[in-house]
């Protein structure tokens, strides 16, 4: 797990590291910006993609970004930062071996961009734009030596998982289809996790970390691995809710409609229709929608015990100074301010800034969760392959003849 | 001669009189209760000079003697098998002052809609219709005097009661359509009155559907019968019982 460096080059080390955090700080605040375009109801308020009313995305007019189109537009100029981003992260992961694919990739957009000029002049000028940054780069790239090749090849999955991202967000928009945006809000979380644990895996606390040190005998691996599944999927509900474009399907808490558990039958849902003064366009709700806020309202329940369980686990068998009780401890603080945040969506009647809040720090649940489970991993061994190692070391320190007396 | 010519005179006005007023269905829609209040918009910066005074939703407009506006009246049944061609004078979506105008509408299927931007500011114009057949779009019209007139009748295709338009742009831009393959509708003025003309006699059964009071259920209905005389048709709509 740790680098194995031809030519070490501190500078380049410390560079790396801290552009891979900057890149997973980038990504918050996408998908923090993300969340606000949904929040705020604006997703198509740009009705074309990839260009923007028409205008190349870069080079549309500031006096354009008026009401909705301010956030949308801006959350795809931050998507295209982070793409780039992205790039230039996963060819530093590849240290000198980046500087051929530099050239042969500029090489490649020149000659793209010079047959698109008669017919497509920006697209054109951008394509050679690019190519001649990327041949001008390669002869200043990083000379550190590549990282290990899984961590390479994180690298590439979280490229292709930003392109795909963008795609799927671009074509959310085209294809005006809703469902499109669940898995772009869902992947955005995943692309999140991943670019944050390509960025722990640069840091100095992971390679000062003690590798399978104690044996996991208490299952606490599992004790962070499942919340945080348990997460990701309450993340994936809470995304379905909000691309149902229909603003609070119940519109109070603790209780539901003035109930523990609402009626959904269809005459109340109806009465519930009625009664909404809304001044924005929600889309009407349902009693789906009314079953999947209970069911979201019931799994921050079930989330909230399991990472208090886990924190409670890890004070318990490894003491309160160890690091993974302390990543714990933050985890259940990060869950308990999720509650309050999911709270107040419901209290303020889903004001925007609340409710992108909300989506933020799931998005930071998500990923303490996930990265406490990579160091879980990384120090914990398996109580199998542990209690085997102490057997054979056992063995070993026995005299040859008491193995045999004991066959 | 000169009584024979105005016997004919009298004879040709009432002649025409019948023909222009058989088939009509004239009535009023009264809102019986109190609605809540409505809710002020919050224009961003760019649509406040455009709106000076404070604008409210206009989820109940409610006129004089209780009269509710906005009330979309049509033909539920008794025309079904019947062709009708589309009307060919265009109808007008207006975008001004960041509003739509008007709120709810009516529009045959085929009949040339344009929709345009009176507003010095840029919008998007988003269908959101439910019925098959019918197809979402969602284009932009940034500068002031932009018309479309194409886009709505090449992707509303059947009746459908109604079809919500939106601006992405500013939220709380919405109006409704009401989709009808005949032209026997209304949607009800200030004071809730409406009314429909050139009904072939027979009987049917009139609805009339407002959004927030009827939400996701198709209206209150009464069968009518047109023959020789005129026909008034009234409508109650009572407010929701609070939840």
């Amino acid at each position: 797990m740790t680098f194995a460096i031809v030519n070490p080059k501190p500078a380049e080390k410390i560079g790396l590291k801290r552009f891979a955090v900057f890149t997973a700080l980038m990504t918050f605040v996408l998908v923090w910006m993300g969340g606000l375009v949904t929040s705020k109801g604006v997703g198509l308020s740009v009705p074309d993609w990839p260009n923007s009313y028409g205008y190349n995305m870069f080079f549309f007019p500031v006096s354009k970004w008026m009401g909705g189109i301010f956030y949308e537009h801006t959350h795809r100029l931050a998507a295209s930062t982070v793409g780039f981003l992205t790039l230039v992260l996963a060819h530093w992961l590849f240290g000198y071996k980046s500087r051929p694919a530099l050239r042969w990739g500029g090489g490649l957009f020149i000659l793209t961009g010079t047959g698109l000029m008669p017919k497509f002049p920006t697209y054109g000028i951008e394509s050679i734009s690019v190519g001649v940054l990327a041949l001008f780069v390669s002869f200043f790239w990083p000379k550190c030596a590549p990282a290990p090749k899984w961590l390479r090849v994180l690298g590439i999955v979280a490229l292709i998982a930003v392109i795909a991202q963008g795609v799927l967000g671009g074509l959310r928009v085209t294809l005006l289809a809703a469902a499109l945006g669940i898995f772009h809000a869902t992947l955005a979380q995943l692309f999140f996790l991943l670019v944050s644990a390509i960025a722990l895996f640069q840091m100095d606390f992971w390679r000062r970390l003690p590798v399978h040190t104690e044996a996991d005998r208490h299952h606490l691996r599992l004790f962070f691995l499942l919340p945080t599944c348990l997460i990701f999927a309450q993340l994936a509900v809470g995304a379905t809710m909000r691309h149902q474009h229909a603003g609070l399907s119940i519109p109070d808490f603790p209780a539901a409609y003035g109930q523990w558990w609402p009626d959904t039958s269809p005459a109340a849902v109806q009465r519930y229709n009625e009664n909404r003064m809304e001044a924005v366009s929600y889309n009407p709700i349902t009693a789906f929608q009314i079953d999947l806020q209970m069911a979201h309202r019931l799994m921050a329940l079930v989330i909230f015990v399991a990472v208090g369980v886990c924190a409670g686990r890890a004070g318990h068998f490894l003491g309160f100074r160890h690091p993974l009780t302390r990543l714990a401890c933050l985890w259940l603080g990060l869950i308990l301010t999720q509650v309050f945040l999911g709270a107040a969506t419901i209290w303020t009647g889903k004001s925007a800034d609340v409710a992108t809040a909300h989506v933020a720090c799931g998005a930071l649940c998500l990923v303490t969760g996930g990265l406490s489970s990579i160091v879980s991993f990384r120090m914990l061994g398996s109580p199998v392959a542990q209690g085997v190692a102490e057997k054979k070391e056992l063995t070993s320190l026995l005299p040859s003849s008491s193995i045999t007396g004991g066959l | 001669m000169k009584k024979l010519a105005l016997s004919l005179i009298v004879i040709a006005l009432t002649g025409s009189w019948q023909i222009a007023s058989a088939g009509d269905v004239t009535g009023k829609v009264t809102l019986k209760g109190t609605p809540p209040p409505e809710k002020p918009i919050a224009f961003t910066d760019t649509c406040s000079p455009l709106n000076p005074k404070v604008t409210t939703t206009r989820h109940y407009v409610v006129g004089k003697d209780n009269g509710l506006a906005n009330v979309f009246i049509y033909i539920s049944k008794g025309l079904e098998g019947k062709k009708f061609p589309p009307k060919t004078e265009p109808v007008e979506i207006n975008q001004e002052g960041c509003n739509y105008h008007p709120y709810v509408l009516g529009v045959m299927v085929g009949q040339p809609v344009r929709i345009k931007n009176s507003d010095p500011v840029m919008h998007n114009i988003h269908a959101l219709p439910r019925v098959e057949g019918n197809q979402e779009f969602n284009f932009a019209e940034p500068s002031q005097g932009d018309v479309n007139d194409t886009k709505w009748v090449s992707s509303i295709k059947s009746p459908e009661v109604m079809v919500k338009l939106k601006c992405d742009v500013h939220p709380w831009m919405f109006a409704y359509v009401g989709v009808q393959d005949n032209p026997f509708f209304a949607v009800t003025d200030q004071d809730g009155n409406y009314k429909i003309s050139g009904l072939p006699a027979g009987t049917y059964t009139l609805t009339a559907y407002h959004l927030k009071a009827h939400g996701s259920t198709p209206g209150v209905s009464q069968q009518i019968t047109v023959a020789d005389a005129p026909v008034t048709a009234n409508f109650t709509v009572e407010v929701p019982a609070p939840q």
